[in-house]
Protein backbone atom coordinates (compact mmCIF):
# COMPACT_ATOMS: atom_id res chain seq x y z
CA UNK A 1 0.00 0.00 0.00
CA UNK A 2 1.50 3.03 -1.12
CA UNK A 3 2.14 6.47 0.94
CA UNK A 4 1.24 10.47 1.00
CA UNK A 5 3.94 12.79 1.54
CA UNK A 6 3.20 13.57 4.79
CA UNK A 7 3.63 9.38 5.44
CA UNK A 8 6.42 9.54 3.60
CA UNK A 9 8.09 12.12 5.48
CA UNK A 10 7.34 11.02 9.09
CA UNK A 11 8.38 7.86 8.76
CA UNK A 12 12.21 8.84 7.05
CA UNK A 13 11.92 10.94 9.78
CA UNK A 14 10.84 8.84 12.79
CA UNK A 15 13.15 5.63 11.38
CA UNK A 16 9.49 4.05 11.33
CA UNK A 17 6.69 2.70 8.75
CA UNK A 18 3.94 5.44 9.29
CA UNK A 19 0.75 5.45 8.48
CA UNK A 20 -2.14 7.51 8.84
CA UNK A 21 -3.12 7.82 13.03
CA UNK A 22 0.06 6.01 14.17
CA UNK A 23 2.33 8.38 17.16
CA UNK A 24 5.74 8.89 15.96
CA UNK A 25 8.86 10.36 17.40
CA UNK A 26 10.45 12.31 14.67
CA UNK A 27 13.44 14.23 13.97
CA UNK A 28 13.26 17.82 13.87
CA UNK A 29 15.31 19.83 10.90
CA UNK A 30 14.43 23.43 11.88
CA UNK A 31 12.64 25.04 14.94
CA UNK A 32 11.26 28.53 14.90
CA UNK A 33 9.71 30.38 17.38
CA UNK A 34 8.45 34.03 16.90
CA UNK A 35 8.16 36.97 19.73
CA UNK A 36 4.32 35.82 20.81
CA UNK A 37 5.44 32.32 21.74
CA UNK A 38 9.29 32.44 22.35
CA UNK A 39 8.74 33.97 25.82
CA UNK A 40 6.56 30.96 26.93
CA UNK A 41 9.00 28.62 25.02
CA UNK A 42 11.71 29.93 27.29
CA UNK A 43 9.95 29.53 30.63
CA UNK A 44 9.28 25.85 29.56
CA UNK A 45 12.77 25.47 28.24
CA UNK A 46 14.01 26.58 31.72
CA UNK A 47 11.55 24.90 33.81
CA UNK A 48 12.66 21.34 31.94
CA UNK A 49 15.59 21.87 32.89
CA UNK A 50 17.33 22.78 29.33
CA UNK A 51 20.91 22.90 29.65
CA UNK A 52 21.69 23.70 25.23
CA UNK A 53 19.66 23.51 22.32
CA UNK A 54 19.75 20.13 20.28
CA UNK A 55 21.66 22.00 17.63
CA UNK A 56 21.99 26.17 17.73
CA UNK A 57 22.29 25.94 13.83
CA UNK A 58 18.73 24.61 13.66
CA UNK A 59 17.05 27.12 15.75
CA UNK A 60 15.71 30.12 15.12
CA UNK A 61 13.82 33.04 16.87
CA UNK A 62 12.38 35.58 15.02
CA UNK A 63 11.16 39.23 16.45
CA UNK A 64 8.24 40.07 13.96
CA UNK A 65 4.83 39.95 15.86
CA UNK A 66 5.18 43.39 17.35
CA UNK A 67 8.11 44.84 15.59
CA UNK A 68 9.71 47.63 16.61
CA UNK A 69 8.07 47.34 20.28
CA UNK A 70 5.45 49.37 21.00
CA UNK A 71 4.94 49.21 24.94
CA UNK A 72 7.41 48.09 27.67
CA UNK A 73 5.83 45.25 28.22
CA UNK A 74 7.08 43.98 24.91
CA UNK A 75 10.23 45.40 24.92
CA UNK A 76 10.97 42.89 28.68
CA UNK A 77 9.36 40.11 26.45
CA UNK A 78 12.13 40.67 23.58
CA UNK A 79 14.87 41.55 25.47
CA UNK A 80 14.30 38.13 27.08
CA UNK A 81 14.40 36.59 23.63
CA UNK A 82 17.50 38.26 22.74
CA UNK A 83 19.31 37.30 25.80
CA UNK A 84 18.47 33.34 25.35
CA UNK A 85 19.49 33.76 21.63
CA UNK A 86 22.90 35.08 23.11
CA UNK A 87 23.22 32.72 25.90
CA UNK A 88 22.20 29.66 23.65
CA UNK A 89 24.05 30.50 20.54
CA UNK A 90 20.48 30.06 18.35
CA UNK A 91 19.98 32.29 15.30
CA UNK A 92 17.88 35.52 15.89
CA UNK A 93 16.31 37.70 13.88
CA UNK A 94 15.57 40.51 15.16
CA UNK A 95 12.97 43.92 14.32
CA UNK A 96 12.84 44.74 10.50
CA UNK A 97 14.43 41.62 9.47
CA UNK A 98 10.99 40.45 8.49
CA UNK A 99 7.69 37.96 8.80
CA UNK A 100 9.23 34.59 10.25
CA UNK A 101 7.64 33.04 7.47
CA UNK A 102 9.06 34.62 4.64
CA UNK A 103 12.36 34.54 6.55
CA UNK A 104 12.65 30.76 7.32
CA UNK A 105 12.41 29.48 3.95
CA UNK A 106 13.95 33.14 2.49
CA UNK A 107 17.41 32.29 4.35
CA UNK A 108 17.33 28.83 3.56
CA UNK A 109 16.28 26.95 6.77
CA UNK A 110 13.93 24.52 4.90
CA UNK A 111 14.32 22.38 1.73
CA UNK A 112 12.15 19.40 0.08
CA UNK A 113 11.61 16.05 2.20
CA UNK A 114 12.33 18.48 5.40
CA UNK A 115 10.62 18.54 9.21
CA UNK A 116 9.88 21.38 10.52
CA UNK A 117 8.27 22.89 13.61
CA UNK A 118 7.03 26.40 14.31
CA UNK A 119 5.58 28.15 17.26
CA UNK A 120 3.24 29.96 14.97
CA UNK A 121 0.34 28.30 13.32
CA UNK A 122 1.11 29.68 9.68
CA UNK A 123 4.45 27.37 9.78
CA UNK A 124 2.43 25.54 6.99
CA UNK A 125 3.36 27.54 4.68
CA UNK A 126 6.82 26.05 3.78
CA UNK A 127 4.36 23.08 2.42
CA UNK A 128 5.11 24.72 -0.81
CA UNK A 129 8.57 23.61 -0.46
CA UNK A 130 7.69 20.13 -0.17
CA UNK A 131 8.49 20.26 3.90
CA UNK A 132 6.19 18.96 6.63
CA UNK A 133 5.97 21.89 8.47
CA UNK A 134 3.53 22.64 11.01
CA UNK A 135 2.83 24.77 13.81
CA UNK A 136 2.75 24.04 17.11
CA UNK A 137 2.70 25.59 20.71
CA UNK A 138 5.52 27.30 23.38
CA UNK A 139 5.96 23.96 25.20
CA UNK A 140 6.23 21.87 21.63
CA UNK A 141 8.66 24.33 20.99
CA UNK A 142 11.18 23.99 24.38
CA UNK A 143 10.91 20.40 24.13
CA UNK A 144 11.94 20.83 20.17
CA UNK A 145 14.69 23.48 21.20
CA UNK A 146 15.90 20.52 23.67
CA UNK A 147 15.82 17.06 22.07
CA UNK A 148 15.23 18.31 18.38
CA UNK A 149 12.71 15.89 18.21
CA UNK A 150 8.37 15.99 18.89
CA UNK A 151 5.81 13.85 18.74
CA UNK A 152 3.43 13.38 15.90
CA UNK A 153 0.03 11.62 14.72
CA UNK A 154 0.52 11.03 11.17
CA UNK A 155 -2.31 12.55 9.48
CA UNK A 156 -4.66 11.39 6.84
CA UNK A 157 -4.46 13.43 3.55
CA UNK A 158 -7.19 15.17 1.50
CA UNK A 159 -5.48 15.47 -2.25
CA UNK A 160 -6.63 19.02 -3.95
CA UNK A 161 -6.41 18.45 -7.67
CA UNK A 162 -6.39 21.66 -8.87
CA UNK A 163 -7.27 21.78 -12.89
CA UNK A 164 -7.23 24.48 -15.14
CA UNK A 165 -5.66 27.67 -15.69
CA UNK A 166 -6.85 30.93 -13.43
CA UNK A 167 -8.28 33.83 -15.53
CA UNK A 168 -5.84 37.43 -15.67
CA UNK A 169 -6.97 39.55 -12.39
CA UNK A 170 -7.58 36.35 -10.70
CA UNK A 171 -4.45 34.94 -8.22
CA UNK A 172 -3.75 31.96 -5.55
CA UNK A 173 -4.98 34.32 -2.90
CA UNK A 174 -8.60 33.85 -4.22
CA UNK A 175 -8.23 30.01 -5.15
CA UNK A 176 -7.22 29.18 -1.71
CA UNK A 177 -10.35 31.24 0.02
CA UNK A 178 -12.36 29.57 -2.50
CA UNK A 179 -11.10 26.21 -1.30
CA UNK A 180 -11.06 27.35 2.25
CA UNK A 181 -15.01 28.58 1.93
CA UNK A 182 -15.98 25.06 0.13
CA UNK A 183 -14.44 23.05 2.93
CA UNK A 184 -14.80 25.08 5.81
CA UNK A 185 -12.58 26.00 9.01
CA UNK A 186 -12.65 23.00 10.13
CA UNK A 187 -12.98 20.88 6.53
CA UNK A 188 -9.51 19.45 7.23
CA UNK A 189 -8.98 19.57 10.98
CA UNK A 190 -5.79 16.67 12.29
CA UNK A 191 -5.48 15.83 8.37
CA UNK A 192 -2.85 17.12 5.77
CA UNK A 193 -3.54 18.66 2.71
CA UNK A 194 -2.28 18.29 -0.56
CA UNK A 195 -1.92 20.36 -3.59
CA UNK A 196 -1.30 19.24 -7.25
CA UNK A 197 -2.70 19.84 -10.90
CA UNK A 198 -1.72 21.83 -13.77
CA UNK A 199 -2.77 24.94 -11.97
CA UNK A 200 -0.62 24.66 -8.69
CA UNK A 201 2.12 23.59 -11.14
CA UNK A 202 1.79 26.67 -12.95
CA UNK A 203 2.00 29.56 -10.31
CA UNK A 204 5.35 30.80 -9.34
CA UNK A 205 6.41 29.74 -5.67
CA UNK A 206 5.45 32.90 -4.15
CA UNK A 207 2.27 32.27 -4.61
CA UNK A 208 2.46 28.66 -3.89
CA UNK A 209 3.26 30.06 -0.26
CA UNK A 210 -0.12 31.95 -0.19
CA UNK A 211 -1.82 28.31 -0.60
CA UNK A 212 0.31 26.30 1.85
CA UNK A 213 0.13 29.25 4.24
CA UNK A 214 -3.44 29.28 4.57
CA UNK A 215 -3.71 25.33 5.20
CA UNK A 216 -4.71 25.93 9.14
CA UNK A 217 -7.74 28.15 8.12
CA UNK A 218 -8.97 24.70 7.15
CA UNK A 219 -8.00 22.91 10.25
CA UNK A 220 -5.41 20.99 8.30
CA UNK A 221 -1.88 20.11 9.90
CA UNK A 222 0.15 21.29 6.69
CA UNK A 223 -0.37 22.19 3.65
CA UNK A 224 2.12 20.04 1.09
CA UNK A 225 3.13 20.51 -2.69
CA UNK A 226 5.31 18.19 -4.90
CA UNK A 227 8.75 19.74 -6.06
CA UNK A 228 9.16 20.61 -9.35
CA UNK A 229 11.57 22.48 -11.47
CA UNK A 230 10.47 26.02 -9.91
CA UNK A 231 10.85 24.57 -6.24
CA UNK A 232 14.33 23.28 -6.92
CA UNK A 233 15.12 26.75 -8.45
CA UNK A 234 13.87 28.47 -5.32
CA UNK A 235 15.73 26.08 -2.84
CA UNK A 236 19.24 26.58 -5.13
CA UNK A 237 18.57 30.23 -4.61
CA UNK A 238 17.88 30.46 -1.32
CA UNK A 239 19.58 27.19 0.68
CA UNK A 240 22.60 25.39 0.62
CA UNK A 241 20.62 22.50 2.32
CA UNK A 242 21.11 19.24 0.95
CA UNK A 243 17.59 17.58 -0.22
CA UNK A 244 15.57 14.91 -1.32
CA UNK A 245 12.16 15.77 -2.90
CA UNK A 246 9.47 13.36 -1.63
CA UNK A 247 6.23 12.47 -3.95
CA UNK A 248 3.21 10.40 -2.85
CA UNK A 249 2.79 7.17 -4.08
CA UNK A 250 0.80 6.64 -7.39
CA UNK A 251 -1.69 3.94 -4.91
CA UNK A 252 -1.26 6.18 -1.37
CA UNK A 253 -4.65 6.60 0.32
CA UNK A 254 -6.59 9.43 0.64
CA UNK A 255 -9.05 10.62 2.86
CA UNK A 256 -10.91 12.27 0.35
CA UNK A 257 -10.06 13.34 -3.04
CA UNK A 258 -11.52 16.22 -4.11
CA UNK A 259 -11.47 18.37 -7.87
CA UNK A 260 -11.66 21.82 -8.87
CA UNK A 261 -11.49 23.32 -12.08
CA UNK A 262 -10.07 26.80 -11.37
CA UNK A 263 -10.05 28.53 -14.82
CA UNK A 264 -14.05 30.39 -14.26
CA UNK A 265 -13.14 31.16 -10.69
CA UNK A 266 -13.17 34.91 -10.11
CA UNK A 267 -12.00 36.92 -7.40
CA UNK A 268 -13.01 35.81 -3.77
CA UNK A 269 -13.18 37.86 -0.31
CA UNK A 270 -13.86 36.95 2.62
CA UNK A 271 -16.44 38.27 5.04
CA UNK A 272 -16.10 39.13 8.60
CA UNK A 273 -15.91 37.18 11.41
CA UNK A 274 -14.37 33.74 10.04
CA UNK A 275 -12.28 32.74 7.00
CA UNK A 276 -14.48 29.76 5.22
CA UNK A 277 -17.24 33.16 5.05
CA UNK A 278 -16.06 33.82 1.24
CA UNK A 279 -18.28 34.79 -1.26
CA UNK A 280 -17.21 36.03 -5.26
CA UNK A 281 -16.07 39.72 -5.28
CA UNK A 282 -19.40 40.87 -7.03
CA UNK A 283 -21.75 39.98 -3.71
CA UNK A 284 -19.01 42.20 -1.52
CA UNK A 285 -18.11 45.13 -4.36
CA UNK A 286 -19.55 48.16 -3.22
CA UNK A 287 -18.89 47.90 0.73
CA UNK A 288 -16.76 51.03 2.27
CA UNK A 289 -13.65 50.28 3.32
CA UNK A 290 -11.74 52.70 5.81
CA UNK A 291 -8.23 50.98 5.73
CA UNK A 292 -6.62 48.42 3.11
CA UNK A 293 -3.43 46.43 4.10
CA UNK A 294 -0.95 44.84 2.02
CA UNK A 295 1.43 42.38 3.41
CA UNK A 296 1.78 39.56 6.08
CA UNK A 297 3.02 36.22 6.18
CA UNK A 298 0.29 35.06 3.15
CA UNK A 299 0.96 37.98 0.73
CA UNK A 300 3.72 39.82 1.43
CA UNK A 301 5.93 38.58 -0.53
CA UNK A 302 7.29 40.52 -3.77
CA UNK A 303 5.68 39.00 -6.30
CA UNK A 304 2.19 40.70 -4.05
CA UNK A 305 3.88 44.38 -3.87
CA UNK A 306 4.53 44.73 -7.93
CA UNK A 307 0.77 43.10 -8.58
CA UNK A 308 -0.55 45.96 -6.50
CA UNK A 309 1.73 48.54 -7.86
CA UNK A 310 0.99 47.59 -11.46
CA UNK A 311 -2.67 48.49 -10.31
CA UNK A 312 -2.01 52.06 -7.86
CA UNK A 313 0.41 53.35 -10.99
CA UNK A 314 -0.13 56.49 -11.57
CA UNK A 315 -3.47 56.43 -8.74
CA UNK A 316 -4.29 58.05 -5.77
CA UNK A 317 -6.33 56.04 -3.29
CA UNK A 318 -9.64 57.01 -1.80
CA UNK A 319 -9.33 59.92 0.09
CA UNK A 320 -11.39 58.52 2.71
CA UNK A 321 -9.23 55.35 3.06
CA UNK A 322 -6.09 54.41 4.68
CA UNK A 323 -3.58 52.23 2.74
CA UNK A 324 -1.11 50.17 4.83
CA UNK A 325 2.12 48.06 3.52
CA UNK A 326 4.08 45.64 5.42
CA UNK A 327 6.52 44.10 3.38
CA UNK A 328 6.87 40.62 4.50
CA UNK A 329 11.35 41.17 4.58
CA UNK A 330 13.69 43.39 4.37
CA UNK A 331 15.02 41.88 1.32
CA UNK A 332 11.40 42.04 -0.05
CA UNK A 333 11.51 45.87 0.70
CA UNK A 334 15.18 46.47 -0.61
CA UNK A 335 13.90 44.64 -3.86
CA UNK A 336 10.98 46.54 -3.66
CA UNK A 337 12.61 49.78 -3.43
CA UNK A 338 15.33 48.88 -6.17
CA UNK A 339 12.69 47.72 -8.78
CA UNK A 340 10.25 51.12 -7.84
CA UNK A 341 7.58 49.40 -6.42
CA UNK A 342 7.84 51.39 -3.20
CA UNK A 343 7.71 54.83 -4.83
CA UNK A 344 4.77 53.78 -7.03
CA UNK A 345 3.00 52.75 -3.50
CA UNK A 346 4.09 55.94 -1.67
CA UNK A 347 3.18 58.35 -4.57
CA UNK A 348 -0.07 56.30 -4.57
CA UNK A 349 -0.63 57.58 -0.84
CA UNK A 350 0.43 54.38 0.82
CA UNK A 351 2.20 54.13 4.13
CA UNK A 352 4.82 51.47 4.34
CA UNK A 353 5.63 50.06 8.02
CA UNK A 354 8.46 47.78 9.04
CA UNK A 355 8.63 44.60 7.92
CA UNK A 356 6.74 42.38 10.13
CA UNK A 357 3.52 41.19 11.56
CA UNK A 358 1.64 44.13 13.64
CA UNK A 359 -1.16 45.38 11.02
CA UNK A 360 -2.51 41.56 10.60
CA UNK A 361 -2.14 40.54 14.35
CA UNK A 362 -4.04 43.40 16.25
CA UNK A 363 -0.31 44.58 18.32
CA UNK A 364 0.36 47.94 16.56
CA UNK A 365 0.32 49.94 13.01
CA UNK A 366 -2.75 50.30 12.33
CA UNK A 367 -5.20 49.33 14.89
CA UNK A 368 -8.69 49.90 13.14
CA UNK A 369 -11.77 52.13 14.95
CA UNK A 370 -15.09 51.19 16.08
CA UNK A 371 -17.51 50.59 12.93
CA UNK A 372 -14.54 50.47 10.28
CA UNK A 373 -14.37 48.29 7.18
CA UNK A 374 -10.74 46.83 6.68
CA UNK A 375 -9.73 44.88 3.41
CA UNK A 376 -6.49 43.21 4.15
CA UNK A 377 -4.45 40.71 2.29
CA UNK A 378 -3.74 38.41 5.62
CA UNK A 379 -5.21 35.21 6.74
CA UNK A 380 -7.56 36.04 9.52
CA UNK A 381 -10.37 38.06 9.94
CA UNK A 382 -12.11 36.97 13.01
CA UNK A 383 -13.72 39.38 15.21
CA UNK A 384 -10.87 41.59 17.32
CA UNK A 385 -7.87 40.39 15.73
CA UNK A 386 -6.78 43.64 14.24
CA UNK A 387 -7.09 44.70 17.60
CA UNK A 388 -10.52 45.94 17.94
CA UNK A 389 -13.16 43.95 18.15
CA UNK A 390 -16.05 46.35 16.73
CA UNK A 391 -14.09 46.48 12.85
CA UNK A 392 -15.23 44.35 10.71
CA UNK A 393 -12.50 42.26 8.62
CA UNK A 394 -12.18 41.32 4.59
CA UNK A 395 -9.17 38.95 3.00
CA UNK A 396 -8.90 39.27 -0.33
CA UNK A 397 -5.53 39.65 -2.94
CA UNK A 398 -3.02 42.09 -3.01
CA UNK A 399 -5.26 43.27 -6.48
CA UNK A 400 -8.46 43.03 -4.55
CA UNK A 401 -6.79 45.10 -2.05
CA UNK A 402 -5.19 47.72 -4.23
CA UNK A 403 -8.34 48.38 -6.17
CA UNK A 404 -10.40 48.57 -3.31
CA UNK A 405 -7.98 51.21 -1.85
CA UNK A 406 -8.16 53.26 -4.96
CA UNK A 407 -12.36 53.21 -5.12
CA UNK A 408 -12.57 53.71 -1.29
CA UNK A 409 -14.70 50.26 -1.57
CA UNK A 410 -14.66 46.89 -2.39
CA UNK A 411 -14.04 46.33 -5.61
CA UNK A 412 -13.05 43.68 -8.33
CA UNK A 413 -9.48 44.00 -9.21
CA UNK A 414 -10.26 42.71 -12.66
CA UNK A 415 -11.58 46.30 -13.76
CA UNK A 416 -7.82 47.89 -13.05
CA UNK A 417 -5.96 44.81 -14.52
CA UNK A 418 -5.05 45.51 -17.97
CA UNK B 1 -10.65 12.93 39.81
CA UNK B 2 -13.46 14.42 39.08
CA UNK B 3 -13.97 18.16 38.46
CA UNK B 4 -17.75 20.02 39.56
CA UNK B 5 -18.96 22.92 38.47
CA UNK B 6 -21.31 24.65 35.96
CA UNK B 7 -21.46 25.17 32.27
CA UNK B 8 -21.05 28.37 30.14
CA UNK B 9 -21.66 27.72 26.58
CA UNK B 10 -20.39 29.14 23.56
CA UNK B 11 -20.65 28.12 19.18
CA UNK B 12 -18.53 26.69 17.05
CA UNK B 13 -15.22 27.77 15.53
CA UNK B 14 -14.43 29.59 19.02
CA UNK B 15 -10.88 30.76 17.87
CA UNK B 16 -7.91 31.42 19.88
CA UNK B 17 -7.93 35.34 18.97
CA UNK B 18 -11.35 34.93 21.21
CA UNK B 19 -9.78 33.11 23.88
CA UNK B 20 -7.23 35.35 24.25
CA UNK B 21 -7.50 38.79 22.53
CA UNK B 22 -3.72 39.62 20.36
CA UNK B 23 -4.00 42.77 22.21
CA UNK B 24 -3.10 40.85 25.37
CA UNK B 25 -1.05 37.91 24.83
CA UNK B 26 2.00 39.86 23.46
CA UNK B 27 2.80 42.44 26.47
CA UNK B 28 2.98 39.79 29.09
CA UNK B 29 3.31 36.70 30.73
CA UNK B 30 1.47 37.09 33.88
CA UNK B 31 -1.55 34.36 33.53
CA UNK B 32 -3.07 35.40 35.79
CA UNK B 33 -3.72 38.72 34.22
CA UNK B 34 -4.24 37.38 30.70
CA UNK B 35 -7.03 35.31 32.57
CA UNK B 36 -8.87 38.55 33.14
CA UNK B 37 -9.91 38.61 29.14
CA UNK B 38 -10.34 35.09 28.45
CA UNK B 39 -13.21 34.79 25.34
CA UNK B 40 -13.58 38.62 26.22
CA UNK B 41 -14.44 39.33 22.07
CA UNK B 42 -17.17 37.07 22.74
CA UNK B 43 -18.04 37.96 25.58
CA UNK B 44 -17.43 41.21 28.03
CA UNK B 45 -18.78 39.97 31.53
CA UNK B 46 -17.52 35.93 30.91
CA UNK B 47 -14.52 36.27 33.85
CA UNK B 48 -16.95 38.27 36.21
CA UNK B 49 -19.15 35.58 35.49
CA UNK B 50 -16.96 32.36 36.51
CA UNK B 51 -16.90 30.31 39.65
CA UNK B 52 -13.84 28.12 40.52
CA UNK B 53 -14.51 25.01 38.60
CA UNK B 54 -16.56 25.92 35.31
CA UNK B 55 -16.19 24.65 32.89
CA UNK B 56 -16.47 26.38 28.92
CA UNK B 57 -18.71 23.81 27.26
CA UNK B 58 -18.81 24.35 23.20
CA UNK B 59 -19.26 22.90 19.79
CA UNK B 60 -17.00 22.19 17.19
CA UNK B 61 -13.28 23.22 16.25
CA UNK B 62 -12.93 25.32 19.63
CA UNK B 63 -9.35 27.01 19.34
CA UNK B 64 -8.67 26.88 16.09
CA UNK B 65 -6.74 30.18 14.99
CA UNK B 66 -3.08 30.45 16.27
CA UNK B 67 -0.87 28.39 17.64
CA UNK B 68 -0.68 30.41 21.44
CA UNK B 69 -0.40 29.00 24.39
CA UNK B 70 -1.52 31.81 26.21
CA UNK B 71 -4.74 30.05 25.29
CA UNK B 72 -5.41 26.80 27.38
CA UNK B 73 -3.23 28.54 29.70
CA UNK B 74 -5.81 31.74 30.25
CA UNK B 75 -8.41 29.46 30.29
CA UNK B 76 -6.66 27.11 33.52
CA UNK B 77 -5.91 30.84 35.17
CA UNK B 78 -9.38 31.51 35.12
CA UNK B 79 -9.93 28.67 37.19
CA UNK B 80 -11.70 26.63 34.99
CA UNK B 81 -11.52 22.92 35.01
CA UNK B 82 -11.69 21.62 31.66
CA UNK B 83 -13.07 22.47 28.28
CA UNK B 84 -15.91 20.18 26.72
CA UNK B 85 -16.70 20.49 23.01
CA UNK B 86 -17.94 18.33 20.27
CA UNK B 87 -14.68 18.65 18.35
CA UNK B 88 -11.69 20.52 18.75
CA UNK B 89 -8.57 22.39 16.51
CA UNK B 90 -4.90 20.18 16.86
CA UNK B 91 -2.72 23.11 17.97
CA UNK B 92 -4.92 23.89 21.19
CA UNK B 93 -5.24 20.27 21.28
CA UNK B 94 -1.65 19.64 21.78
CA UNK B 95 -1.03 23.17 23.69
CA UNK B 96 -4.05 21.69 25.99
CA UNK B 97 -2.32 18.42 26.95
CA UNK B 98 1.11 20.29 27.51
CA UNK B 99 0.24 22.83 29.70
CA UNK B 100 -2.24 20.24 31.41
CA UNK B 101 -5.60 21.26 31.01
CA UNK B 102 -8.42 18.42 30.38
CA UNK B 103 -10.16 18.54 27.02
CA UNK B 104 -13.44 16.65 26.39
CA UNK B 105 -14.58 15.96 23.16
CA UNK B 106 -18.44 14.63 23.31
CA UNK B 107 -21.90 15.63 22.21
CA UNK B 108 -22.29 19.27 23.58
CA UNK B 109 -26.13 19.26 22.32
CA UNK B 110 -26.58 17.66 25.66
CA UNK B 111 -25.76 20.77 27.58
CA UNK B 112 -27.73 23.64 27.92
CA UNK B 113 -26.51 26.95 29.58
CA UNK B 114 -26.02 26.91 33.29
CA UNK B 115 -26.50 23.41 33.61
CA UNK B 116 -24.44 21.80 37.00
CA UNK B 117 -21.78 19.23 35.32
CA UNK B 118 -19.44 16.45 36.82
CA UNK B 119 -17.01 15.27 35.02
CA UNK B 120 -14.80 11.59 35.36
CA UNK B 121 -11.87 11.61 34.02
CA UNK B 122 -10.43 8.95 34.80
CA UNK B 123 -14.00 7.18 33.05
CA UNK B 124 -14.17 9.78 30.47
CA UNK B 125 -17.80 10.35 31.11
CA UNK B 126 -19.75 14.19 31.95
CA UNK B 127 -22.71 13.79 34.05
CA UNK B 128 -25.39 16.54 33.57
CA UNK B 129 -26.31 16.64 37.36
CA UNK B 130 -28.95 19.27 36.12
CA UNK B 131 -30.50 17.05 33.59
CA UNK B 132 -29.74 13.54 35.53
CA UNK B 133 -27.86 12.50 32.25
CA UNK B 134 -24.46 10.38 31.52
CA UNK B 135 -22.73 11.73 28.22
CA UNK B 136 -19.76 9.22 26.81
CA UNK B 137 -16.98 10.97 25.88
CA UNK B 138 -14.51 10.04 22.97
CA UNK B 139 -11.20 8.79 24.78
CA UNK B 140 -7.90 10.27 24.18
CA UNK B 141 -4.78 8.23 23.06
CA UNK B 142 -2.61 6.58 25.90
CA UNK B 143 0.35 8.46 25.12
CA UNK B 144 -1.77 11.76 25.68
CA UNK B 145 -2.83 10.34 28.63
CA UNK B 146 0.32 9.76 29.95
CA UNK B 147 1.82 13.26 29.21
CA UNK B 148 -1.40 14.72 30.87
CA UNK B 149 -1.21 12.19 34.06
CA UNK B 150 2.23 13.24 34.14
CA UNK B 151 1.29 16.91 34.23
CA UNK B 152 1.80 18.15 30.91
CA UNK B 153 5.28 18.09 28.82
CA UNK B 154 7.45 20.23 31.27
CA UNK B 155 6.74 17.84 33.95
CA UNK B 156 6.72 14.77 31.22
CA UNK B 157 9.96 15.81 30.64
CA UNK B 158 11.56 16.90 33.59
CA UNK B 159 10.43 12.74 35.03
CA UNK B 160 11.70 10.96 31.72
CA UNK B 161 14.17 13.69 30.21
CA UNK B 162 12.76 13.54 26.81
CA UNK B 163 10.06 12.04 25.49
CA UNK B 164 8.70 8.32 26.47
CA UNK B 165 6.35 6.35 24.51
CA UNK B 166 6.73 3.06 26.69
Amino acid sequence: MGKTIAEKILSMKSGVDARANDIVIADLDFVMGQDGTSPLAIQAFIEMGGLRVFDPRRVAMVIDHSAPSPLEGVSALHKKMRDFADRYDVMLYDIGEGVCHQLVPEKGHVAPGTLVIGADSHTCTYGALNAFATGVGSTDLAAGMISGKLWFKVPETIKFVLHGELPPGVFSKDLILYLIGDVTADGATYMAAEYVGEAIKALSMEARFTISNMAIEMGAKVGLMEADEKTEAWVREHSSLPYKPVFADPDAVYAEVREYDVSKLEPQVAKPHTVDNVSPIGEVAGIEVQQCVIGTCTNGRLEDLRIAAKILEGKKIHPRTRLIVAPASRQVFLDAIREGIISTLVEAGAAIVTPGCGPCVGTHNGVPSDGENVIATSNRNFKGRMGNNKAFIYLGSPATVAASAIAGKISDPREYWR
Amino acid sequence: MNLRGKAHKFGDDVNTDYIISGRYKFKTLDMKELAKHVMEDLDPEFYSKLNKGDFIVAGKNFGCGSSREQAPLAIIHADISAVIAKSFARIFYRNAINTGLPLLECDTDLINPGDELEVDLGKGIVRNLTQNTDIQVKPLPPFMLKILSDGGLVEHFKKHGTFNLE
